[in-house]
């Protein structure tokens, strides 16, 4: 797999999959993981996510804007120690307002419509992590990064 | 849960529970044929054992390191080895255990049986595969047949099973296998019968040896044979040999001794025998209704019928198929002392010879005419070599191969890649021109002068003795200037030789072997005492056979490039023939004649190189950790030297990373001053591989891609534990 378009391929697959991706900030040196229910722009260069304003993750961005984010497909069996697909995206997070929220939040919304109402709060902001880099594990142990100039 | 059925408890429900042979030989039994005491273990038996070992995670693990399309054979081998090695390694559960152990003993009572693999998926498959997985016979005594029926187990996940694995539909969570435990008969008389030549539906075959019939099946002793009539039911035609040794029951399994004179000289069968056992081929193929091959066995006259199954072969139609040649390089040690003395008596010399009648040959002296009709000659011989070397080198190498399984067998070792370290440090060619080259290093190591000279490119005048030994070293392995060894067209220049000398000089003398080479003898001794009698000498032989099967996995290589280098010799004095012909019209004809014998050789220069892609939406794709096999223990850090020429080779640093698409011994002179060894080629007995052990290097071999994905000057480690090579940092 040397081309992008492999590895964007896998991506792609993984953000139409799964729902669910783990988030990880920090605060002076303290790391911390969460989950959030997350979606992915379709030119890969951007990730969303919905958080209250009162969650520790939060309060993380705000000290620290970069961020983690590991998606994968495992099933919770042993097959996926070699078939599962895993990516960590790598980037810095900020706050998404005005018309650009309306746009995101109404993909975000067909994407987990169970959410309305918690991504509709006043006291929720809604995130975009601009990509810096992916870094894709297959097989097991196989690793390869893709860049992104933003 | 029945783990172990008779023949006469087997209904068309348990087919899938004891396969394919195994529910054959019950219907036989009911139909009357002689067949010795026999029991099934039922796939159950299988499930339990690998269940409790936890062996389906790491099996999923092991087949799953790469893409499956990307392996080798050799990997496929390497892998079929590891998986091996976990059900030699794990026990069987107790309460299995005590059931198998209770059920061998009561019925079996000490006697011999023969360990018969019976696959489900391989009598799905359309029973085309067989021979795909292992089985055993003259095995004694409870603990050894139940060794055998984890061997048996294993070879589910035989190299020749994972190769065929589409086919026979090969799957970690469904696939299993039942065992056939049969009593051995020891006839003094066996042989297989064919109710239908496979190359002619009018006749049917008998194929006969003195003694057991492994001999026949294995290829040891060759068989008198008879040509049979099938509608008349008359023998057509007897085709006797010459009849030397026999396969007979000894104490620890088998042995081949000399046949007793009276019997050499008479045929094994009467017709009277041959046409009652062709009569039982015929009862088979009725019961059937499809040809059928049976092997037999005669017991005091009686007729034993040991096993039954549709006529298959193994070969494919499709040409492009090699997968029928892989599994034929699996050869027994007879054959392979056979081939050894052929390689070692014969081919070697005449190689040699080649070489040095190809080298004493003046090419200036020749016309451009006469150059263009000797660079084709050249190519000739070399292609000649080349499917010799294919031929019979290739499948010499499996000598190691052999010895590995019986080491394993023996002394059930953590690394089933133990074995190694007893053929390491054996006279490779390659290995003396390294310890040439460490000589002239350590001379230049303790002569500043001459290091400043060599290093200034100065080297005009030099000491004599350092001079001599130069020339005697030149003389013997070429000035490395060239592709491969021996290439006199590069012998005027020696300043790839002198730069490797300078950067080899500059780092302290290595004293890697010495620790290795105890250890090794500590092996022997552990192995050897496995054994007692005369398998301890059966034992010593096949050490000594894996060990020249070894030292010729390399100097092979030396030895063939010895005579390819003749032929770049050639073709190198045509190009610069053609290069300074300028415009001289009146040898133009024999020029272009020159020139279209190298075109059509495939001499002109120049292929493009991959590279890592980007894309024009700001995308780079870079490698960060790429998964091959673990062909050499240990862990290294450096900067990587990608060898995609020769001509690479000469900018060589100490303590750099040889990246490669695969290692031959003409480039193995920088392993010296490497840290570790990367190849695209994957197999634990390649030439990267063994080198790499010979200096105790990390080496990770069968990475798809590595000369493309990794650039020189990228850091990288090494990880030959794990097979692992991570990129830390791109090159500039």
């Amino acid at each position: 797999m040397t081309h992008p378009e492999d590895i964007k391929k896998q991506i792609r697959e993984l953000f139409n999959d799964q729902k669910l991706a783990v988030l990880s900030t920090h605060l002076s040196g303290q790391p911390y993981a969460s989950l959030v229910a997350f979606l992915g722009k379709e030119d890969l260069k951007e990730i969303f996510f919905v958080t209250p304003r009162t969650t520790r993750k939060h309060a993380n961005l705000l000290a620290d804007s970069r961020v983690a984010l590991l998606i994968n497909s495992s099933m919770n069996v042993a097959a996926d120690f070699h078939e599962a697909v895993s990516v960590t995206a790598l980037g810095n997070a900020e706050e998404i307002g005005g018309d650009e929220k309306k746009d995101v939040l109404k993909r975000y919304l067909a994407k987990h419509p169970y959410l309305e109402a918690f991504a509709n709060a006043p006291t929720c902001a809604l995130i975009g992590v601009k990509i810096t880099s992916y870094v894709l594990v297959k097989n097991f142990q196989h690793v390869m990064e893709l860049s992104i100039d933003q | 849960m029945k783990w172990i059925l008779s023949p006469w408890e087997i209904n068309p429900d348990h087919r899938n529970r004891v396969g394919g042979k195994a529910y054959t030989l019950s219907l036989m039994a009911r139909e009357g044929f002689e067949i010795p005491e026999t029991v099934f273990l039922t796939v159950d038996a299988y499930h339990e054992f690998v269940k409790a070992a936890g062996l389906e995670e790491r099996i999923l693990l092991e087949l799953n390191r790469k893409n499956f399309k990307d392996m080798r054979w050799e990997e496929i081998w390497d892998c079929a080895t590891r998986i091996r090695n976990f059900f030699l390694k794990q026990p069987i559960p107790k309460h299995l255990d005590d059931e198998l152990t209770a059920q061998v003993q009561s019925r079996f009572n000490g006697k011999s049986v023969a360990v018969r693999s019976s696959a489900p998926d391989e009598d799905a498959a359309g029973s085309s595969f067989a021979g795909l997985h292992e089985s055993f016979i003259n095995v004694r005594g409870t603990e050894s047949i139940l060794k055998h029926v984890r061997l048996v187990w294993a070879s589910l996940w035989s190299d020749a099973a994972l190769l065929y694995r589409q086919e026979i539909g090969l799957d970690v969570e469904k696939s299993a296998m039942a065992v056939v435990l049969q009593e051995t008969v020891t006839g003094n008389r066996s042989g297989v019968v064919f109710s239908q030549n496979p190359n002619d539906e009018t006749q049917g075959i008998i194929e006969s040896v003195y003694g057991l019939n492994q001999g026949l099946v294995d290829g040891r002793v060759e068989p008198d044979r008879w040509i049979l009539d099938r509608e008349k039911n008359t023998v057509v035609s007897h085709t006797p040999v010459e009849r030397s040794h026999w396969l007979i029951p000894s104490e620890h399994g088998v042995e081949m001794v000399p046949l007793p004179q009276d019997l050499s000289q008479r045929p094994p069968l009467s017709t009277e025998e041959a046409l009652r056992i062709y009569g039982l081929a015929c009862r088979a193929e009725a019961l059937f209704k499809i040809p059928q091959d049976v092997e037999w066995t005669i017991r005091n006259d009686t007729l034993y019928l040991l096993q039954s199954r549709p006529i298959t072969t193994l070969s494919s139609n499709q040409t492009e198929d090699k997968r029928a040649w892989y599994l034929s390089l699996h050869r027994s040690f007879e054959n392979l002392k056979a081939l050894r003395k052929t390689i070692e008596e014969k081919l070697i010399p005449e190689m040699k010879q080649t070489a040095r009648d190809l080298a004493d040959k003046d090419l200036t002296m020749l016309s451009h005419g006469e150059l263009a009709d000797e660079i084709k000659k050249r190519w000739e011989i070399n292609h000649g070599w080349v499917n010799v070397y294919w031929e019979e080198f290739i499948p010499y190498a499996h000598g190691i191969r052999l010895f590995g399984q019986y080491y394993n067998d023996a002394v059930q070792p953590d690394d089933p890649y133990e074995f190694m370290n007893l053929l390491a440090h054996t006279q490779m060619a390659s290995l003396e021109r390294n310890r040439m080259l460490e000589d002239l290093a350590g001379m230049v190591r303790s002569d500043s002068e001459l290091f400043e000279k060599l290093q200034t490119g100065n080297a005009l005048v030099l000491n004599p003795e350092f001079e001599k030994k130069v020339d005697g070293f030149i003389v013997k392995f070429g000035d490395l200037s060239c592709a491969v060894t021996g290439g006199s067209e590069c012998a005027t220049d020696t300043r790839p030789l002198f730069k490797l000398l300078v950067e080899m000089a500059a780092k302290p003398p290595s004293l890697k072997p010495r620790k290795q080479m105890k250890d090794a003898g500590t092996l022997e001794k552990k192995f050897l005492g496995c054994f007692e009698g005369s398998k301890r000498k059966e034992a010593m032989d096949l050490l000594d056979l894996a060990r020249s099967s070894y030292r010729l996995r390399d100097d092979d290589n030396i030895y063939l490039g010895r005579i390819e280098a003749q032929l770049l010799t050639a073709v190198m004095e045509g190009k610069n023939r053609i290069e300074n012909s300028g415009r001289r019209v009146k040898q133009r004809p024999e020029l272009d004649k020159l020139k279209s014998v190298i075109h059509d050789l495939d001499y002109d220069d120049g292929k493009p190189e991959l590279a890592v892609a980007s894309d024009e939406y700001g995308f780079k794709v870079n490698p960060r950790q790429l998964v091959g096999q673990p062909a050499g223990p240990g862990l290294s850090r450096g900067n990587a030297r990608v060898i995609r020429h020769h001509l690479d080779l000469q900018d060589f640093k100490n303590a750099e990373i040889l990246v490669c698409d695969s290692v031959d011994p003409n480039m193995t002179f920088v392993i010296p001053l490497a840290a570790g060894v990367v190849e695209r080629r994957g197999g634990m007995l390649i030439h990267g591989a063994i080198i790499a052990r010979e200096y105790g290097l990390p080496c990770v071999t069968g990475i798809p891609d590595a000369t493309s994905l990794i650039r020189t000057g990228d850091e990288i480690t090494v990880d030959g534990y794990l097979g692992i090579v991570t990129i830390l940092q791109k090159g500039l």
